[in-house]
């Protein structure tokens, strides 16, 4: 039997308010457990929640980044469930009322393109943390991050496959990032995922039960648990079993899901409307004013790119995803580098030096004006593209001026003829072998020669020149 | 005649004339306290050393020009009041040994107006409950018989002033919890319109009923407290902004052309027979002074106990859920496990009362009970609030009594719950339309007093202060004093 993969995901964005939803605390990631709090995101007596404004805008912004209807009304409701991270014992989010509704976003996988639909995107707060000893003997609360406000999108089950799931997290991660509202970092739980999946016979509309995945801590894993729980699934309705309604987590190490526990009813957690806050407006003129700020997103960027950019597809894609590569990107093109030997250099080399050092281009010492400078020193021929990549090198590690670590450094590329055609004339009278060699048609003795002029040159030697002078100079021989 | 016998202005002239301290009226209320609490058991705690000091302080402030509107006047407040140099227990195991961290915004308003807090007074377990038998640490007594309750919640409070034991003080009243104990003692309370008075550091009980409010001796003095205390508060989202009017000025004594609707459903079966005497001829006062009393229906106040209870202990089974033991208050020491920490601190912490409504609030709020109950409290709460809203474009003041009966002996009410559920159905009403409610003396029965509940418009303390001091001038009752 043929089945068919349904996956919806809820994906946790904590917005990055200065300060908590409901109290004045700081939302400061990584500060010591338990100082960036106050009665109130404590749970203490007494203590009433008083909305943040920002954070209604933030949780706005990202529900129109993502074609969600607006909501003309803000109200919360509580939720009510004990757990030692969850202070008042209720959590204050928005049950029937939520921010936004109806949204959607388009992913593309193996170039086709694909709406997945945004169920709903509803402002709530974030509980603490726990950080249970390794014995099992206790656990330690830090309340630091209770009460930062937080966003949950719940996805439509539109997705079909582990990849599709992937590709939607990698741009609802790049909308969300270009809207500003938050860091999305998984790693420091500012984006956080669930996801729901279940099988069905390929034809069948109904859908089968499904599990819910947790412990997800990278797109990665997302893809790899929800692979591995298409083929457990299928694996159990072919030998004609029945899924369990379950939450499962994924083990990394093991690279499969464990069963958390098994869900036998939904849930209770008795909603009720939130009483301590007051209904608040949200009328057009706001809307407005929140819409106005939402800069370009990734498919318009990318869109422009191909248009009016004339990059490849490949390229607008793979630098639209993140918004700071491509404001990068923009910086080194206005400052005169050509579009695509940009683009090759942001998907090339700069890439690859952020992510073997794990570091943010807002982190680097080279300026977007000082690649398009070397750039442009290579479209010149002053340098050869071998010796750019020794000054990127340099570059990006200290940053500097392009054109004075040339000069300084005398890495100017040879172009001078009488000077090349001697150097080539020495290495075919020193090679004689590999002159007979490619004589007769091994072209690869010829790769050998250029590559004996750049040594004798220390890389400097324009290739195509020298290229040129050893074709004609072992022709008149 | 003793010193609290006297006028809030006549006491204040004595201060400014240097003819009284405030070191002197701190300790006159120390003394009255610790002559009578023995019997009374009113405080559950005192801030004797706190106190005095603040009465030292305000002495040598007593040369500047700028004086507080209640300037050396000893205060105690209902325990559920959060208070940073003084435990706030709630009357609870759960919170016994309980520091704040922070003032309420009430008592921070109470320092800035100078007034002097004496101490805490015992009240209901988390304010749930109409006699303060339900403490889980005294019963208070009712100073016109020691045989009798309170009343409740905020029997201390109410208990306190009675007794002139402080100048006044402050309650809450989420059901009636001012009204009621304020008519079992004879004294003025006033629950003022939701929004009107900061709850914020107020421990919760039912968050859309809850108001905090004021317990005095006279109208007079009623209307300088809650001109203290009211204002909008940014750490409160429901305190309503709004140009605060000055309610001394409101106490012109006259009451010619007030129009008084007296609903009929408040003077029906279950009122005793002396309270609704007392409640006929105290509306026959307010007619000779130029009033005009009809006959006016509430018609969906019949619903008002049932939708109060449920709407009451489903906000109240989520106030109380940060009672956990984890991070504040009581912990069990019986637990191998969180489920046992959340369980047994729970069940060995909380009463018999805080109990059934957290039960009774889950049931109502869980998923297959939502609709039947919650929902259509809150559909009768609309009703009832509409009933209020139609018979105010016609009257000016609604009036009727405030409880069923006088104060009940010991035992007679918690004995029988239907006794309670009357009792709700005078006072429920107005803190589910979140209108402003005063009880004021206006009888006595078998030597315990009546209280008549004068109902107002939203944000219409004014009116009920004007009707309320008129009739006060014109009576006698609250001048009688109970003998302890």
């Amino acid at each position: 039997m043929e089945f068919e993969t349904i996956i919806g995901l809820e994906v946790h964005v904590e917005l990055k308010t200065n300060s908590k939803v409901f109290c004045g605390c700081s939302t400061e990631f990584g500060a010591p457990p338990n100082t960036n709090v106050c009665p109130i995101c404590l749970g203490h007596p007494g203590t009433l929640p008083t909305l943040n404004k920002s954070a209604i805008e933030f949780a706005m912004k990202a529900a129109m980044a993502l074609n969600c209807e607006i909501a003309d009304t803000m109200t919360f409701d509580r939720k009510n469930y004990f757990y030692p991270d969850n202070p008042k014992a209720y959590q204050i989010t928005q049950d029937d009322n939520p921010i936004g509704r109806n949204g959607w976003i388009e992913i593309e996988v193996d170039g086709e393109k694909k709406k997945i639909g945004i169920n709903r995107i509803h402002l709530e707060e974030d509980a603490g943390k726990l950080i249970h000893a390794p014995d099992g003997s206790h656990s330690l609360v830090d309340l630091n991050r209770a009460g930062t406000p937080l966003i949950e999108i719940v996805s439509e089950p539109d997705l079909r496959s582990p990849d599709e799931a992937y590709a939607y997290l990698e741009k609802l991660k790049a909308i969300i990032q270009y809207t500003g509202v938050s860091d999305v970092k998984m790693e420091e739980g500012s984006l956080r995922c669930d996801a729901n999946v279940s099988l069905r016979p390929v034809g069948q509309t109904a859908f089968g039960t499904k599990t819910e995945l947790k412990n997800l801590n990278s797109f990665a894993h997302v893809r790899s648990g929800i692979a591995y729980e298409e083929l457990r699934q299928a694996e159990i309705l072919r030998e004609g079993g029945t899924i369990a309604q379950e939450t499962r987590r994924w083990d990394e190490a093991k690279k499969r899901t464990i069963l958390m526990r098994v869900k036998e009813e939904a849930d209770d957690y008795r909603y009720f409307p939130e009483p301590d806050i007051v209904e608040i407006e949200i009328d057009e003129a706001w809307k407005n004013r929140v819409r106005e700020q939402i800069p370009e997103l990734p498919d318009a960027r990318r869109n422009r790119y191909i248009n009016e950019i004339g990059l490849p597809e490949y390229d607008a894609m793979v630098l639209t995803q993140s918004k700071a590569l491509s404001d990068y990107y923009e910086e080194v093109i206005r400052h005169g580098a050509d579009a695509k030997l940009a683009s090759n250099w942001m998907m090339g080399d700069v890439s690859a030096y952020l992510n073997a050092e794990q570091k943010e281009i807002t982190d680097v010492a080279m300026t977007p004006e000082a690649l398009a400078k070397m750039i442009q020193l290579i479209e010149k021929g002053t340098i050869s593209s071998k010796i750019a990549k020794k000054i990127f090198s340099e570059l990006i590690e200290k940053g500097g001026d392009p054109e004075a670590i040339v000069k300084e450094k005398g890495l100017m590329q040879i172009s001078d003829e009488g000077e090349l055609r001697k150097l080539v004339i020495e290495i075919i009278e020193n090679n004689q072998q590999s002159v007979e060699d490619y004589k007769n048609g091994k072209d690869r003795a010829l790769g050998f020669l250029v590559g004996q002029a750049m040594k004798a040159t220390k890389g400097k030697a324009n290739p195509q020149m020298i290229n040129k002078l050893l074709r004609e100079e072992i022709a008149n021989r | 005649m003793t010193l609290f016998h006297h006028r809030l202005q006549e006491i204040q002239d004595m201060l400014h004339k240097k003819e009284l301290s405030v070191q002197d009226v701190v300790e006159h209320s120390m003394k009255r306290i610790k002559e009578t609490d023995g019997k009374l058991e009113a405080f559950v705690a005192l801030n004797e050393e706190k106190a005095l000091e603040t009465a030292k302080r305000l002495d040598e402030q007593n040369e500047s020009a700028e004086k507080g509107a209640l300037f050396g006047l000893p205060i105690g407040l209902k325990d559920n009041i959060l208070t940073k140099d003084m435990p706030t227990t709630c009357s609870s195991k759960m919170l016994e040994n309980f520091q704040p961290l922070y003032n309420a915004t009430v008592v921070e308003k109470l320092d800035e107006a100078d007034a002097v807090v004496v101490g805490k007074l015992n009240m209901d377990e988390f304010a749930m409950g109409s006699t303060t038998e339900h403490s889980a640490f005294q019963k208070t007594k009712n100073p016109w018989n020691l045989n009798c309750v309170p009343g409740g919640s905020s029997g201390g409070s109410a208990a306190a002033v009675a007794a002139g034991q402080v100048y006044f003080s402050l309650g809450t009243d989420t059901g009636g919890s001012i009204r009621q104990p304020a008519a079992f003692c004879g004294v003025v309370g006033l629950k003022p319109t939701y929004g009107l008075v900061s709850r914020f550091g107020v421990a919760a009980f039912a968050s859309s009923l809850d108001t905090v409010g004021t317990i005095t001796k006279s109208v007079e003095d009623n209307a300088y407290l809650l001109q203290a205390i009211v204002g909008e508060d940014k750490l409160d989202a429901t305190s309503v902004q709004m140009d605060i009017p000055n309610y001394i000025n409101s106490l012109s004594g006259d009451v010619k052309g007030l129009k008084i609707g007296v609903p009929k459903e408040f003077l029906s079966e279950g009122v005793d027979e002396a309270v609704k005497a007392s409640v006929k001829e105290a509306l026959k006062t307010f007619e000779k002074m130029g009033a005009v009393c009809e006959e006016v229906s509430l018609p969906h106040s019949s619903y008002a106990a049932a939708s109060y209870s449920i709407i009451s202990a489903a906000e109240a089974s989520a106030s109380m859920a940060r009672f956990d033991g984890i991070r504040y208050g009581y912990r069990t020491e019986n637990a191998d496990n969180l489920q046992d920490v959340y369980v047994n601190s729970r069940s060995e912490a909380f009463g018999d009362e805080v109990k059934r409504r957290i039960i009774f609030g889950t049931f109502a709020l869980s998923s297959g009970n939502y609709e039947a109950y919650f929902k259509k409290a809150q559909q009768a709460r609309t009703l009832i609030k509409q009933d209020f809203d139609s018979a105010f474009e016609n009257y000016d003041v609604l009036i009727g009594p405030t409880a069923p009966s006088t104060a009940y002996r010991f035992g007679e009410a918690s004995e029988d719950p239907a006794k309670l559920y009357i009792g709700d159905l005078l006072t429920t009403p107005v803190n589910l339309a979140g209108n402003p409610a005063i009880s004021i003396p206006c009888g006595f029965s078998n030597g315990l007093p009546i209280g008549l509940q004068i109902i107002g418009k939203p944000f219409d303390e004014q009116t009920i202060f004007r009707a309320a001091h008129a009739f006060e001038q014109a009576t006698a009752f609250h001048k009688e004093k109970p003998e302890l």
